[in-house]
């Protein structure tokens, strides 16, 4: 069912789910939600299962005018939506009526916003995914950022008996100045000194930041004397930090499969949707964790969204 | 480091969710069979929670999914079952045929490489049509083969200005490095040809035509082969 028009596409909106597994070995990056968390928590608000295709908006929200009777939510950044002018909350379920004009703002703290639609946006699905790859241009919307005049649609489904919010302490504050966990390595015997300044120092989000990698600008982490200054390619995970000649830092996202650059350290995966949520200025730092200690926040982050399943049950 | 296995492989942690195995040093193909041969019984005996199992040249990464294993049971899994297919051969490389026709604004930079060298652009074509290539590895665009065995006889640096778009299909040469593009992407290599084959079609029950471990055979064809070849390959 056809449920909205762009009438505006905003900065760079896409459709997006849980990401493209098992496609690596051909140098299909995962992609998928750049954030793995607020958007759970948009499709649980429409009544949708937590994987169902969102869109995700960056910085600049979109206008789109609906076209059926939906629920929506947006959830992520503080982003501001308004429904034909007046102003409703982001983290609750939205109804609305064919020919509304739902307006999604601009980010005022975070990064990136996620709207559901329940039901579901509707795309065909690629390699096992709804989500967009633009690099090669497949899966979601045309493979392509969203336009002005593309229709969306979305699969049929019960609209809500009742509105859904999520309780005010469990929605997460972004912060422009961050501590992001990370695991040392895979390759941190290429550092010494280097790895203990990694982990005591500021890191500035330069502006060349997106799905594919966020650089980032600090003191020169150098590489240990006599050590060579790159790697045979090999994989890379969403979440390694590599350290190529220059010493500064790039955080590799869900848009990179392979790299030749020294990985210092990787952040664990509860805490990439704060990376997600920068923008250009803020600051990272980045705190050392054991692996055992990031399974059991893992683990915690999987049970605040068990504990909103149930209580919209 | 001298390239070549390690008496002992070696594992790293790749974050809350990966483990890397490390087989050996360098470009080489006895490491990189290795590291194929424990992709495909990893494959066939894929452990409780692994999500991705991603070869490249020198070593194997394993995605898993947090709670269901963790890496101590993935290394001690993949310990075992490295003794177990110690001698084990796996099957004889593919050979996969990709038609290029060469020169002409299917290749730009082929008389680049023909300067570079000191041969002529039969040459070029020749040298680079007879050899079988490797693919070491595929990744960094979809479907794009990481090969070895170019002749030295065609090495020839990068362009000083990368290309903005390289169109699908693109041919080409990167100091010792060949390959092809798939995809139209942005790119630095000298361009000498084009296959009018889709190598990767994300609709297609199998998206890609080859994978690592293949080989590649580059056939000459003619401008009037590549077009009626470009036309089957859109029906």
């Amino acid at each position: 069912m056809e449920s909205l028009r762009v009438l505006s596409p905003g900065g760079y909106t896409t459709v997006q789910d849980m990401g493209r597994i098992g496609y690596q070995e051909m140098g299909i990056p995962v992609t998928g939600v750049l954030d793995k968390f607020a958007p759970v928590f948009a499709n649980l608000l429409v009544g949708n299962p937590e994987n169902h295709a969102v869109l995700e908006i960056t910085v600049i929200g979109p206008v789109l005018e609906v076209l059926s009777p939906i629920d929506v939510a947006v959830t992520g950044a503080n982003i501001g939506i308004t429904v034909n002018d007046r102003p409703m909350l982001e983290w609750q379920s939205i109804r609305l009526e064919k020919g509304d004009i739902l307006s999604i703002q601009q980010v005022k703290q975070g990064c990136r916003a996620y709207l559901a639609v329940n039901g579901g946006i509707d795309v065909p699905k690629v390699m096992g995914s709804y989500s967009t790859y633009t690099g090669g241009r497949l899966g979601g919307f045309l493979g392509r950022i969203l336009e002005k005049g593309d229709v969306l649609k979305s699969k049929d489904a019960k609209l809500l008996d009742k509105l859904r919010l999520v309780p005010e302490k469990m929605i997460p504050d972004y912060l422009s100045d961050k501590i992001i966990r990370a695991i040392p390595g895979p390759q941190d015997i290429f550092f010494d000194k280097g790895l203990e300044l990694f982990f005591k120092s500021k890191f500035l989000v330069t502006p060349k930041a997106n799905r594919m990698g966020y650089r980032l600008q600090g003191p020169c982490i150098e590489i240990r004397k006599g050590m060579p200054k790159s790697i045979v390619s090999e994989s890379s995970m969403p979440g390694s930090v590599q350290i190529p000649a220059d010493g500064q830092p790039i955080i590799l996202l869900v848009e990179q499969t392979v790299g030749g650059y020294m990985k210092i350290a990787t952040i664990i995966s509860s805490d990439i949707p704060k990376v997600a949520q920068s923008i250009p200025g803020d600051t990272l730092r980045f705190e050392k964790i054991d692996l055992k200690t990031a399974h059991l926040l893992c683990n915690e982050q999987q049970n605040k969204i068990e504990q909103i399943k149930k209580l919209f049950d | 480091m001298k390239a070549g296995l390690f008496d002992k492989t070696k594992y790293c942690i790749a974050g809350d969710r990966g483990l890397l195995a490390e087989y050996g040093e360098g470009i080489d193909q006895d490491v990189n069979r290795k590291v194929r041969t424990m992709a495909k019984s990893m494959k066939e005996n894929r452990p409780k929670g692994v999500v991705e199992i991603i070869p490249t040249y020198r070593s194997l990464l394993v995605v898993y999914i947090p709670g269901l294993t963790n890496p101590y049971i993935l290394e001690n899994f993949m310990g075992q079952l490295e003794e177990r297919i110690q001698g084990e051969s796996i099957p004889p490389s593919k050979i996969i045929e990709i038609q290029v026709c060469y020169g002409k604004e299917y290749g730009p930079d082929i008389e680049n490489v023909a300067r570079t060298n000191n041969i002529t652009i039969d040459d070029v074509i020749k040298i680079h049509s007879e050899s079988e290539y490797l693919i070491y590895m595929v990744g960094f665009t979809p479907g794009f083969p990481f090969l070895g065995g170019l002749s030295e006889k065609l090495f020839t640096p990068r362009l000083e200005t990368p290309r903005l778009k390289v169109p699908k299909g693109s041919v080409g040469i990167a100091n010792n490095q060949t390959g092809v593009y798939p995809i139209e992407s942005p790119g630095g290599w000298q361009l000498i040809g084009k296959t009018p084959l889709n190598l990767f079609d994300p609709d297609r029950s199998n998206p890609l035509l080859y994978q690592a471990g293949d080989k590649i055979k580059f056939t000459p064809i003619t401008e009037r082969e590549f077009e009626e070849i470009s036309k089957k390959e859109t029906l």
